[in-house]
């Protein structure tokens, strides 16, 4: 790390790693609740609700926070992103919306079978729209097609990000918080049968992030350069490699031993590697290629001070969540 | 409609919505942690049934909120790039804190609402505590966000760009304290009132209703202090106002001609020398008119039709207020018992939402044309993006939708709520 813009930087990162840990598996608690079905299809869905409905609201934070670091240390890179991507931003935006409001209004209407499974269905959709838009905005800023030419953006409101690397990488994030959600799911406490209906789940979404990504590979266009060549050629890039396929493939094999506790660390540290890997192949870009850390950042006096404001917030609130997730999550059996 | 106004037209839509969201936000876990003190006090169940009832009631006004105020953080720059670019390295640092506080806020918010059980009552107590502190500590780092957009401080301006950048002076903005208080103080007593309309309406139904009783004393006993509280608050934001943004001063009190000796015209009256006492607390002070300004950036004439709108509505519920306390102190325990004085806590309901819309409005529509007062111009800040009246139609659509369901929503749990 040098200096504090990518002090800053790392900080976002890590935010951005933590919203798919957490924020991301609450979207694929809703994948899941669309795509319940069986005879067991009811109780997928109670134990999807029971799972998300106390922590949601804080895992939702990450994002806000990533959002909030990237107009403060960052601006040019915010103004230009928000210019660019309005159309796609505003898509997800809809879908964040949806979500959260249609996850509480389930919850707290009436009990009459109608009124629920309708908000449960725009609970549904929305949160497999989202990651969808979220992932296709990530693809957009990786793929060195959003440029600016006299404040415009070249090729328009659309082109940029409506091709195919950018919606491969939407379907890589559908497809890992799907996968995440799947495998946590398993060690909720819950019915055998529910959770064998979940270990299937967790498999198949994890095939589907394999393809997911080699079809982002393969569909990253030649505008994407820097970033094939610092994902493959960079001194880190084989370590990382190797140890996101070792966690992926654990993680599977897990699955398939039924030891969902083990699962669950593979699986988180097989999506942490994922997005920590894209960070770093992306740096030291914001929106490729012309945006950098160095020549989107604020002033130093800004980020200095939001270095101090983090070191506090992190060492007050990190405690805080530690004792949410215990309060409700240690009850889970491994 | 051109493209900046539609975009203006989201951004208002957004917050018009946002604003009540939030302040019911605000308020509402103070009335939920008051409920649940005084059964920890006195035992009284029905205390607890209250406290629950305010707890969902702030779990689904949190989630709104929440959700809102995340496509406001994107909306910033979705509509006014230009504003982000030039001004986030320092209205981000407010905002930066807020999204802690929001953090704190929702951790917990979750502890509170699905950990009755699961944690020890002090520590429930002590997470509602938080929860309040919390929403309103987010509130006001927002409100310092605006604050700064009204009286910017912290940088040197050269060539249109800012330099010298200080985020801390920028926090210090002259427009901080009033704004922040002004906007706490209308929460609490909009949400105050609105809660005792709901409770006064149960209680002429159900007059023998000991929970309605309860639920009444509560609400009021968050309403009337902040009721009280607000024109001093609002005298002194109209003074620093009249210091800062003599245009906004002016706009709002429709004042044509710079002069000594400005009088404050109220509907048919008018107080020789009344806007110069009140404004600068000398009869013979000079206030600037709307004269010292170019016609083309007069702010809307609907400030003065908003302002006077906010301060209507303040004194009406001061005059409440006044009753209210009367009545405490002549019929002591049945002070909540008569049909007159319920019947005008109904009508009342709504008044406080509405003055925070009719604020809001002065204070925005007021400082226009500048989205940072004297840096920035709004025109000059829209994104480039055509076609913005989807989104705007888009949002205001989905907004409304919002709205609804939330009216649905709570309807549904008060009627569920066991008096």
């Amino acid at each position: 790390m040098s200096g504090p813009a990518d002090a800053v930087a790392a900080v976002m990162l890590g935010s951005l790693v933590l919203y798919a840990l957490f924020g991301g598996a609450d979207f694929g608690g809703g994948v899941w609740d669309l795509f319940a079905f069986g005879p067991r299809a009811s109780q997928q869905r109670a134990l999807i609700e029971q799972a998300i409905a106390p922590i949601w609201e804080a895992n939702h934070v990450w994002l806000i926070l990533v959002v909030v670091l990237l107009f403060t240390a960052f601006p040019a890179a915010y103004s230009a992103a928000t210019t660019a991507l309005h159309v796609p931003l505003t898509l997800m935006l809809l879908g964040i919306v949806a979500r959260g409001s249609a996850f509480v209004f389930r919850q707290y209407s009436p009990p009459s079978a109608t009124l629920r499974r309708r908000w449960g269905r725009v609970f549904a959709i929305s949160s497999t729209v989202t990651p969808l838009f979220l992932g296709i905005v990530i693809g957009a800023i990786t793929a060195g097609t959003v440029r600016f030419s006299d404040g415009l953006p070249v090729g328009g409101f659309v082109r940029p990000w409506l091709a195919p690397f950018p919606i491969a990488v939407g379907l890589v994030a559908l497809a890992l918080f799907a996968f995440l959600a799947a495998v946590y799911l398993t060690s909720e406490p819950g019915d055998v049968e529910v959770t064998e209906d979940f270990r299937r789940r967790a498999l198949i979404a994890g095939l589907a992030v394999g393809l997911a990504a080699v079809a982002s590979v393969i569909t990253l266009g030649n505008a994407g350069a820097h970033f094939r060549a610092a994902l493959f050629g960079s001194w880190w890039s084989w370590p990382l490699q190797l140890a996101t396929a070792l966690a992926a493939t654990s993680a599977f094999a897990a699955l398939w031993l039924r030891r969902y506790r083990l699962a669950r660390v593979c699986a988180i540290a097989q999506v942490s590697l994922i997005v920590a890997g894209w960070g770093l192949a992306q740096r030291p870009y914001l929106i490729a290629p012309d945006v950098t850390l160095a020549n989107a950042a604020a002033p130093a006096a800004t980020l200095r001070l939001l270095l101090i404001v983090l070191g506090i917030g992190i060492v007050i609130l990190f405690p805080c969540l530690a004792w949410l997730y215990r309060v409700f999550k240690s009850s889970r059996s491994g | 409609m051109s493209e900046l106004l539609a975009a203006r037209a989201q951004m208002a839509m957004s917050l018009g919505f946002h604003i009540v969201f939030a302040a019911i936000g605000m308020a509402m876990p103070l009335f939920m942690v008051i409920a649940e003190i005084r059964f920890r006090q006195t035992k009284e169940a029905e205390y607890l049934a209250l406290a629950r009832a305010w707890a969902k009631g702030t779990a689904v006004l949190f989630a709104v909120g929440a959700v809102s105020g995340t496509v406001l953080s994107f909306e910033l720059g979705l509509l006014f790039p230009r504003f982000m670019k030039l001004a986030g390295p320092l209205v981000g640092m407010p905002f930066s804190l807020e999204g802690f506080a929001f953090f704190a806020e929702g951790i917990f918010l979750g502890i509170y609402l699905y950990g009755w059980d699961k944690v020890r009552p002090g520590l429930h107590v002590l997470a509602g505590v938080i929860v309040t502190l919390s929403g309103l500590a987010s509130a006001v780092f927002v409100i310092i966000a605006n604050a700064w957009m009204n009286a910017p401080t912290g940088f040197r301006l050269v060539d249109g760009q800012l330099t010298d950048i200080d985020p801390i002076a920028a926090m210090r903005t002259p427009f901080a304290l009033h704004e922040a208080l002004h906007m706490v103080l209308a929460a609490f007593m909009a949400t105050g009132f609105a809660a005792a309309a709901i409770h006064a309406a149960a209680r002429r139904r159900a007059p023998a209703s000991t929970f309605h009783q309860k639920a009444l004393a509560i609400a009021l006993a968050v309403a009337i202090p902040a009721t009280l509280a607000q024109p001093l608050v609002g005298h002194y934001a109209g003074q620093v106002v009249a210091r800062h943004q003599p245009l906004k001063l002016a706009a709002m009190e429709r004042l044509e001609r710079t002069q000594s000796n400005a009088p404050l015209r109220i509907g048919p009256f008018e107080i020789p020398s009344g806007l110069s006492l009140l404004a600068f607390n000398r009869p013979g002070a000079v206030v600037t008119g709307l004269d010292a300004f170019p016609r083309a950036d007069w702010p809307s004439p609907v400030v003065r039709v908003a302002w006077q709108a906010m301060v209507g509505i303040g004194t009406a519920l001061a005059g409440l207020a006044f009753w209210a306390l009367f009545l405490r102190l002549r019929r002591r325990a049945a002070w909540l018992d008569g049909r007159r004085f319920l019947f005008a806590l109904i009508l009342a309901g709504p008044l406080g939402f509405l003055a925070i819309e009719a604020g809001w409005v002065v204070t925005e529509v007021g400082r226009q044309p500048w989205v940072v007062y004297g840096v920035l111009r709004t025109a000059d800040s829209v994104t480039p993006m055509p076609g913005l009246i989807v989104p705007c139609v888009t949002f205001t659509l989905v907004y409304l939708g919002l709205a609804a369901a939330v009216v649905a929503v709570l309807r549904h749990q008060f009627r569920s709520v066991k008096p």
